[in-house]
């Protein structure tokens, strides 16, 4: 129009645009208004709406529409529908549920007061939507782990539409690790994307295929109606993952087996001390582990309610008092009924395992039957990545955990005095006795100690097993079966006899089963303790052959 | 006789015959007075209470006390109080069946509710069935029995594992299958219940992986590792677990170390309730399923009260409620309601007129007993929620009748069960025309 017109009429028709212009603008406004008040138009209040619905499929819709609409409280929105935090009224309208318990209106951010709310429920597909969708509007966030969560929560969408954003993010990115998996969320994205040019796609396989892992696997085996060169370099790829997957698989089995053993060797540790060395066949010796597990269940409780900010350490304490606890039960059963029946086995295993069942029943009676809530602490949970291996925590600090238990306990037999008296006590009684050591006074704490063993392996299976009343029965068999395989009295032959039976058991459960694999163990041993009577490691000397 | 018979004067006779009198009315007092003075009915409740299975029957013991004690605060039935013979079979499955003799010889209870695994009701079975008295068994199964004894509480398969099958295979597309079950008789036959329904629906045999486990398995490391692998062959993977008791804590704490999100892998669980949840940190195990009759966190007025009663009754808040419970909860009132119909306690007359009674569940509908003793049901799938309690997302418009044989199998598959005039029959071939087994003496 001719604001720029210079004819005498411009003063009137430039107040005549003016006039148009605002008609239009006004226009405009009412159309929008219009539109929006019965439905479109304002893609936020439609999203509101089918959130605030009560289905799942328009909750679902709700989620992609907020992503869409790019308003700006989307990410704190799904955030908060991602952690059950989001709740809707009848009338359409949503609420954030804040730490302290009060509502911000979800749009506005503000507290209000919300009334009479429901939760919004969500269900596996649209927690999925909402990792997808929150990784897409995470990618930019400041912090380092949040990239890293969001980079792969894109890999796992791969949505083409995050494409865009993806790059955008990538040339910002300054960390190298989230760099890395940003570029494999962008592979996965090309690869996907129905557009993408086949050199895009080749570059694409080789960057997963360096990626290598079990997702990758996944997700390059998922594509179809690939161009045939491309088709062509993800079978190549697979086979090259599957191949040094097998590499790591055996590496893998390893670490199981060990994790295993180390497991079967704190169960066992302390009965090579009670049936090892004292020759007492406790078959009450399960229950000392199950003590130690209700130990760590009573200090957790206790903590919880008295230092709550010290409940990541509950482990630690519990370790000592777990030891503590058992090892007075062992002294007491040794002192009013093992010492009673030293040199008679039959009668002592009668009378251990009607023990165990006293025990267990007193544990049923205390506690009650159910299974008891014993927490993982933060550290202990989750697993780390190391090459092909997935090492889990608890694992780890388990095998760790067993190791020292063991040079503890053989650092105490061999350095410390009361160690001595034990050996000296095991090799030859009498003799020790006539060297003035107050034999039945050992024998209670010797048996004490093992107890008291088999009560830190309670701590330490807490973490693994169930803590129940019967968590101790599972074990005793494997417990008998390491020691008599290690051979008795010999620490290092139960150290190796748990290690081999764990790594034995790991390598056959994968190609015979889990229950095929026992009994092979089980047929294995009997056939080996058949040739070697007295186990891997016998001790010799005149002792033992009297 | 011939000896004597000469010798007996009139009088003698006449003596005798009073005699013989008064024997039989003391005898008829003393029936009377007992009758009298036993003015109870008595319910036998065959539930562990210690050994491994305690984890789960006790609740069930304390549940029967509790809805007991309600009907007798209503005036109990036919006039009488119910008393509760309670025993304890201490998971020893011999035993279960010792115990059932004596509950039904011994004590005269005039049904029993009890068992859980279903090597202890095939232990009871027997004498269920030779002692004609009647069993209520609460606990979801593998199917493929029905005896006139008893009557089946629980869901067969149909009414928990294929719903549940179905929900995976439409709501999330899943199109490779990992069977996973403790190494028993209900995993091991409904895992081939399942197998055979999934070839039929077109699954390929080499995207369905079998694993058995040992009772109380605790090391899952490798089982779990191998299902991650088996996942990443592309196509949406799903773990059908039939896993029991004790080993699915160890199980799901693997899970959730490993970092196999429901998101990825998504597991389903029939043996897994608020109960077993309850020893575990449900955090990483979010949107991991479960299928069931019933979940405590159904939204009804019925349930509610049923909760809060059970709060008041065990007087402890916390404690959850499961689809076993409601089981019995609905087998106690259909036994209610059929003694009432019937007017006696007698065995047969209560098995017929336990046929077509109706009572509410906890679901908000009715269940009606069906001619194979086997209930109406909704199938309920729900997502374990960081609480420890289940969303429910997915329940079938209607109840679900139980298929006691399952049609996919071939050895069943032309049975029914029937045990209405005139078949009276538990394993009916329509085939054929022959009652296989479990005709009504």
């Amino acid at each position: 129009m001719g604001a720029a017109d210079s004819s005498p009429a411009a003063p009137a028709l430039l107040c005549l645009d003016n006039v148009m212009r605002r008609l239009l603008a006004f226009f405009l406004i009412a159309a929008v208004s219009l539109a929006s008040a019965p439905s479109k138009a304002d893609p936020v209040d439609d999203a509101v709406a089918a959130l605030s619905s009560g289905s799942f499929d328009s909750v679902h819709e709700g989620v992609d529409e907020l992503v869409a609409s790019g308003s700006p409280r989307a990410a704190a929105i799904i955030g908060a529908l991602q952690n059950g935090k989001l709740y809707f009224r009848p009338d359409h309208t949503l609420y954030i549920k804040q730490d302290d318990g009060t509502y911000v209106g979800a749009l506005t951010g503000t507290p209000i007061d919300a009334g009479n709310v429901k939760p919004v429920r969500v269900n596996n597909t649209i927690r999925g939507a909402m990792d997808a969708a929150l990784g897409a509007l995470r990618l930019f966030s400041p912090e380092t782990a949040a990239r890293m969560t969001a980079a792969e929560a894109v890999f796992h969408a791969a949505d083409p539409s995050a494409l865009p954003a993806l790059t955008k993010a990538l040339e910002k990115e300054t960390d190298p690790a989230v760099k890395t998996r940003m570029e494999q969320a962008r592979a996965a994205v090309i690869l996907a994307s129905a557009e993408s040019a086949e050199a895009d796609r080749l570059a694409a396989v080789s960057v997963l295929r360096v990626r290598g892992d079990i997702d990758a696997r996944g997700f390059l085996a998922s594509l179809s109606d690939q161009p045939p060169a491309v088709a062509e370099a993800i079978a190549g790829a697979l086979t090259a993952i599957d191949r040094a997957a097998q590499l790591w698989s055996v590496a893998q089995s390893i670490y199981y087996g060990l994790s295993l053993g180390s497991v079967l060797l704190l169960a066992a540790a302390g009965l090579a001390i009670t049936f090892g060395v004292m020759g007492v066949i406790n078959m009450a010796h399960g229950e000392m582990v199950m003590i130690g597990a209700y130990t760590t269940f009573a200090v957790q409780q206790f903590m919880h309610a008295h230092t709550p900010g010290m409940y990541g350490a509950s482990l630690l304490f519990a370790v000592p008092l777990a030891f503590m606890v058992s090892g007075s039960i062992g002294i007491v059963i040794e002192r009013t009924l093992i010492r009673w029946l030293y040199g008679r086995p039959l009668e002592t295993l009668l009378a251990t395992w009607g023990l165990s069942l006293v025990l267990q029943q007193a544990v049923r009676s205390i506690f009650g039957a159910n299974n008891q809530d014993v927490d993982t602490p933060a550290w202990m949970s989750g697993a780390t990545a190391l090459g092909g291996l997935t090492l889990t925590w608890n694992r780890m600090y388990i095998i760790l955990f067993s190791a020292v238990v063991l040079a503890g306990l053989m650092a105490a037999l061999r350095y410390t005095s009361l160690g001595l008296r034990m050996r000296a006590v095991t090799q030859n009684r009498r003799m020790a006795a006539a060297m003035g050591i107050r034999t039945p006074w050992i024998d209670a704490l010797t048996f004490g100690l093992g107890s008291g063993i088999a009560g830190m392996a309670g701590v330490a299976l807490s973490q693994i097993d169930n803590v129940s009343p019967n968590l101790g029965q599972s074990y005793i068999i494997d417990s008998f079966m390491v020691v008599v395989f290690g051979g008795v009295g010999n620490l290092w032959g139960t150290t190796l006899g748990a290690l081999t039976l764990g790594i034995v058991n790991k390598f056959l459960e994968p190609v015979a089963g889990a229950v095929v694999a026992k009994i092979v163990v089980l047929v294995l041993l009997i056939l080996f303790i058949q040739r070697r009577p007295r186990g891997m490691f016998p001790l010799k000397g005149r002792a033992v052959e009297s | 006789m011939a000896i004597t018979e000469p010798t007996i004067s009139r009088r003698g006779l006449a003596r005798l015959g009073a005699a013989a009198a008064t024997i039989a009315a003391v005898g008829a007092v003393k029936t009377a007075a007992a009758a009298e003075t036993s003015g109870t009915i008595k319910v036998g409740i065959l539930h562990s209470l210690s050994g491994t299975m305690a984890i789960s029957e006790t609740t069930l013991k304390d549940v029967m006390l509790m809805l007991i004690e309600q009907q007798n605060a209503k005036g109990g039935l036919l006039g009488k109080k119910l008393e509760a013979v309670v025993v304890d079979p201490a998971s020893n499955w011999p035993l279960f069946a010792e115990k059932a003799r004596q509950l039904i010889s011994v004590d005269k209870c005039a049904a029993t509710f009890g068992c859980w695994t279903s090597v202890s009701r095939k232990s009871v079975l027997p004498v269920f069935e030779e002692l004609n008295s009647i069993l209520f068994y609460p606990v979801q199964y593998e199917g493929q029995e029905c005896s006139r004894n008893v009557f089946y509480t629980g869901a067969a398969p149909n009414q928990q594992a294929i719903p549940a099958v179905d929900y995976l295979m439409k709501e999330n597309k899943v199109k490779r299958w990992v069977l996973a079950g403790t190494d028993y008789v209900y995993p091991r036959t409904t895992n081939q219940i399942l197998e055979a329904y999934l070839i039929a629906k077109g699954v390929a045999k080499d995207d369905i992986m079998i694993n058995y486990t040992p009772f109380g398995h605790s090391d899952w490391q490798n089982i779990v590792a191998s299902i991650k692998k088996f996942g990443s062959a592309g196509k949406k993977t799903a773990v059908v677990s039939t896993i029991n008791g004790d080993a699915n804590v160890p199980f799901y704490k693997e899970l959730g170390n490993q970092g196999l999100k429901a998101t990825d892998i998504p597991v389903v669980a029939f043996s897994v309730g608020e109960e077993e949840l309850a020893g575990i940190d449900t955090k990483p195990l979010l949107g991991h399923l479960a299928a069931w009759n019933y979940f405590q966190s159904v939204d009804t007025p019925i349930n509610k009260t049923f909760i809060d009663a059970w709060h008041a009754y065990t007087k402890k808040p916390t404690r959850t409620t499961n689809d076993p419970m409601e089981a019995h909860f609905i087998g106690f009132n259909m036994w209610v309601k059929a003694v009432e119909a019937a007017g006696t306690t007698d065995s047969n007359a209560v098995i017929d007129a336990m046929l077509g009674v109706s009572v509410p569940n906890l679901s908000g509908g009715y269940s009606a007993m069906m001619p194979n003793h086997h209930i109406t049901k909704p199938v309920l799938i729900g997502e374990i929620q960081a609480d420890g309690q289940f969303n429910i997302v997915s329940q079938t418009p209607g109840l679900v009748v139980a298929q006691e044989w399952s049609p996919y199998v071939a050895d069943t598959k032309d049975l029914i069960g029937d045990w209405r005039a005139p078949l009276h029959c538990g394993a009916f071939n329509v085939k054929t025309g022959h009652c296989t087994a479990g005709k009504k003496a």
